[in-house]
């Protein structure tokens, strides 16, 4: 590889030719690289659109404004509504305590809220069946008294809330933890109060942390399909979120109303890489500018 | 020696005890960690704990009975077994992807960057449906496999392809933070004592992110045998054959049969169990090996 | 307002930070907390803060116990090692975070706290900078906001972590000056925490010297220095030879040479260490007879007006560091290698035993 041959720069200019690849092995994994991207995430993304499109864009539309799918849409937002605050909540108590305190069985904490994360979500769908069902637990008692927790909307709830319990949690752990706690040390000196120093010291420290948090833990509530199929029920216009929408619609061979509901999830997929996109953008570009003056942190 | 007190008695006795907590001026810990522990045993402890409980009530025999017919059997080894393979696959891929995203500089690096999210971010029914779209028989890419005598929809390979769609972001996820981080003087010095790149490859490279591989092939075994929403779509879900372990705590709820869904869920989880400890004692096995510990 | 710390012990785990720890601050003075890391004294100004809890003993401020005193309450400003400027906000709502989070009763008005941030920020020669953030200033003049912000709340005593920790030599010179100037124009009782003897011996009024949770040594800068109170006081601050010896009747013998040492008198025959420093070292060409420890010139370096001499002694092979002026070298004309004697004109003497009397500083009239 001589420098008659390469005309331009080396792409890569912090490596020296000695640590880089020969070009043609650098083309030659770039391309198996991306052929495998584009096989396994590129080609299901098109056919995802292409599929709704098939029919006509008349057909297409029709499928998302049907009762039915209106009324999955609804419940989807309404569970995503009320499990994506009470996780919110949760992680930033959570990383609150873990982050900014020494104590025993901190480890311990840490790992059971990785829980989640290892039980099949038809599990946690299960557990919820075997607590509340007609012969769980609290069945009998629930009977009694009428109240309906699975095969309803507060099992579907319930079941969400568990699979995306680690999400804020886990974001804003590490980085509370990087961040210390001289900030709100500083601010307790200075005479605030527990919740002056939470609001206007340590909250706005971890917006980012936090929003990418939420809306990592939104997609998965959205689009939650194991353990909210075991507690649905599956009541068409009821207790059908919108991942279930799709499954029947699926199984009904109703193919382009299927994937028409399925591309407005994907929809939803993209929008979520976006915002992800952006918000690692700006932090990795606040970080840049932090680093750029040293002493305010020790490496 | 300069003390002033000198005449006052014997030293004071240390803390006899270490608390379980080291004091703070900072507020809140009580709330904070009050309400995270209740929220987690409401929501995740007590109703996990309620399975393995309703276990012990079914009885050994009728756990075993469950757990050794044929057809849970095949749907154990094909999860686990698949999971495996798929967490290879990953393994070997996700290395290739984050070495290519870091080391290379090439048009929609940024693009494809975000995308290797998507597993992430799109429903597990939706890649699903669209995995099946596209690899079954008559689909975009199914359509030249079948002439070659491979069939992946409606068959085990399927469940390979799904599991392995799933877990690919957490392979790229955790080797690439490493990679980036990785000296360049350290592949330097390799070349100037005469390795080939090859060499440094396998001898520098390699063994400085194998701690982060196996922990991202950890995380990708665990998500995947867990994995439900994309499977049963393209599995075609054969007894014996291509049914799934999760598919089968289903149907046996439908069936009303909780104890041949508790037992097959235990079964699930104490497995998993034993794989993760096993590989974290590997990991820390071998962060502990070169010096990361 | 003068602190009292009174049997300070704080652990952590097996670790012991503190050991019953005695000192008094009086009003108004600049005190160092002088030692090398781990020896405490970062733990010692936490806990006058309030930052940190000790397991034993009482901090008292004018005399009144504020150990159950919340750190809101101390009244104490305290500067971080690294500042802990408020990332998210400008420099001016730094320096006024103090005042805004105030109960409404005491809060001041926009504009009084507008006068007063704008008043502080001249005092740290900043006011152009208001409204950048934390991350657009050097180290230098964080460190100076820092400082600002603690004032901010009238404390009563200021507290300083380590303040040119984190600075490049230059600046951190500079803002010495600045710090015992503006002292100077503040009176108030002032703490600061560093590992830097020069730092500590030349701004402050008084050092405290810690090792190992305890405290050697406090006093002026000049007595710390000149009269060191342990071994450790004399190898902490500045260069110094070590001569190993033994007292026996009244006197000290450090190989060939020998010093009369009346507050050792009582000793009948003990290990005992002399120190001195480099400029009380006196050397001669060797000669039968001469009074000295024998040794070879290994080292000789003239800067300016001092010649440094690094010497090899021949009975322990010991290095030997003197200090002499360049005249008096350059009349000796030594050469490399050649057999010279030492002779330290003073030094201090420890005595290695258990009731052993304070070190006695004896010097050798030549």
């Amino acid at each position: 590889m001589s420098a008659a041959t390469l005309p331009l720069p080396a792409p890569v200019a912090t490596r020296s030719s000695a640590t880089a690849e020969p070009r043609l092995v650098r083309w030659l994994l770039t391309g198996l690289a991306l052929a495998f991207l584009g096989l396994f995430l590129l080609v299901p993304l098109f056919a995802v659109f292409t599929e709704a499109l098939r029919k006509g864009f008349e057909t297409y539309l029709a499928a998302l404004v049907e009762p039915d799918a209106l009324a999955a849409i609804q419940l989807t937002l309404l569970v995503a509504a009320i499990a994506v605050p009470a996780n919110l909540v949760f992680g930033v108590a959570a990383a609150w305590a873990i982050a900014k305190f020494d104590f025993r069985g901190k480890s311990l904490l840490i790992t059971l809220i990785d829980l989640p994360f290892a039980v099949s979500p038809v599990i946690a769908g299960l557990v919820y069946v075997l607590m509340f069902g007609a012969q769980g637990w609290f069945g009998p008692w629930l009977q009694a008294h009428d109240i309906k927790i699975v095969f309803a909307v507060p099992g579907i709830v319930l079941a969400t809330m568990f699979v995306t319990v680690p999400f804020i949690a886990r974001e804003l752990i590490p980085l509370m933890q990087a961040q210390g706690t001289e900030e709100e040390e500083a601010a307790r000196v200075l005479g605030a109060s527990g919740w002056q120093m939470f609001w206007r010291v340590t909250l706005p420290n971890i917006k980012w942390g936090l929003l990418y948090g939420v809306i990592l833990c939104n997609a998965r509530a959205m689009g939650e399909f194991g353990a909210v199929s075991v507690v649905s029920g599956h009541v068409r216009g009821l207790t059908n979120t919108t991942p279930l929408h799709v499954e029947i619609l699926y199984n009904e061979y109703n193919f382009a109303a299927a994937f028409a509901v399925a591309s407005l999830l994907a929809s939803l997929g993209l929008v979520t890489l976006v915002l992800k996109s952006l918000i690692e953008w700006k932090t990795r570009h606040e970080l840049a500018r932090a680093a750029a003056l040293p002493g305010e942190r020790p490496a | 020696m300069t003390s002033a007190t000198a005449t006052l008695p014997a030293p004071l006795a240390p803390a006899a005890r270490r608390p379980w907590r080291k004091p703070s001026v900072l507020p809140g810990f009580g709330l904070a960690l009050g309400f995270a522990l209740l929220y987690l045993s409401l929501i995740v402890l007590i109703p996990l704990s309620a399975t393995f409980l309703k276990s012990a009530t079914l009885g050994w025999e009728v756990f075993w009975a469950t757990v050794s017919a044929p057809r849970v059997l095949a749907a154990l080894r094909l999860s686990f077994g698949a999971s495996l393979l798929a967490g290879v696959l990953n393994a070997v891929f996700g290395l290739l992807v984050a070495w290519v995203l870091i080391r290379y500089r090439f048009p929609g690096r940024r693009v494809a960057d975000a995308m290797v999210d998507l597993p992430f971010a799109l429903p597990t029914a939706v890649a699903g449906i669209a995995l099946t779209a596209v690899y079954a028989g008559n689909g975009w890419i199914g359509q030249y496999l079948e002439p070659l005598g491979i069939q992946v929809a409606f068959a085990p390979l399927g469940v390979v392809v799904a599991l392995t769609f799933i877990g690919l972001p957490f392979v790229v996820r955790t080797v690439q933070p490493v990679l980036e981080d990785l000296e360049p003087e350290l592949e330097e010095a390799a070349a100037t004592l005469g390795a080939n790149r090859l060499q440094t490859f396998r001898r520098v490279i390699l063994p400085a992110v194998t701690p982060a591989l196996l922990t991202g092939f950890t995380l990708a075994f665990a998500r995947a045998v867990g994995e439900y929403g994309s499977v049963i779509f393209i599995a075609g879900n054969m007894p014996m054959v291509s049914e799934i372990a999760p598919l089968l705590i289903i149907i046996e709820l439908e069936q009303y049969d909780y104890a041949g869904a508790t037992s097959v869920a235990v079964m699930m989880l104490l497995i998993s169990f034993a794989l993760l400890l096993l590989i974290n004692l590997l990991q820390w096995w071998s962060a502990r090996r070169t010096g990361r510990l | 307002m003068s602190i009292e710390v009174n049997r300070i012990a704080k652990r952590f785990g097996s670790f012991t930070a503190l050991d019953d720890v005695s000192l008094s601050f009086p009003s108004g003075q600049l005190v160092a907390l002088l030692g090398p890391s781990g020896c405490g004294k970062t733990t010692l100004l936490r806990i006058i803060a309030g930052l940190e809890t000790p397991d034993a003993g009482s901090v008292l401020f004018h005399g009144e116990d504020a150990s159950d005193q919340d750190v809101r309450e101390r009244q104490v400003g305290f500067v971080f090692q690294h500042y802990a400027l408020f990332r998210h906000m400008s420099v001016f709502e730094n320096v006024a975070f103090g005042l805004r989070v105030k109960p409404r009763a005491e809060r001041p008005s926009n504009a009084r706290i507008r006068e007063k941030v704008m008043d502080l920020l001249k005092l740290v020669q900043l006011d152009w900078l208001a409204e950048r953030y934390p991350h657009q200033l050097s180290g230098g003049q964080r460190q100076r906001i820092a400082l600002a912000r603690a004032l901010a709340v009238e404390p009563k005593v200021l507290l300083l972590d380590e303040p040119f920790g984190a600075l490049d030599a230059k600046v951190r010179k500079e803002l010495r000056r600045w710090l015992r100037r503006l002292h100077d124009e503040l009176h108030i009782t002032s703490i600061f925490v560093t590992h830097d003897q020069e730092e500590a011996l030349e701004v402050a009024d008084q050092v405290v010297l810690m090792n190992k949770g305890r405290v050697e040594q406090v006093g002026s800068p000049n007595e710390v220095y000149e009269r060191p109170a342990s071994p450790f006081v004399y190898s902490f601050l500045g260069t110094v030879n070590v001569f190993h010896g033994r007292a026996a009747g009244g006197r000290v013998h450090l190989g060939p040479v020998s010093l009369g040492a009346s507050r050792h008198a009582d000793v009948e025959d003990a290990p005992a260490v002399a120190y001195a420093r480099p400029h009380e070292i006196e050397i001669e060409r060797f000669s039968p007879g001469a009074e000295g420890i024998p040794a070879q010139l290994s080292r000789l370096l003239v800067v300016g007006p001092t010649a440094r001499l690094e010497l090899e002694r021949d009975d322990t092979g010991g290095i030997v560091e003197a200090e002499i002026p360049a005249a008096r070298a350059a009349s000796l004309s030594l050469k490399l290698g050649e057999s010279l004697v030492v002779r330290p004109r003073r030094m201090q003497v420890f005595v290695e035993r258990a009731d052993a009397p304070p070190a006695q500083a004896l010097t050798l009239e030549s």
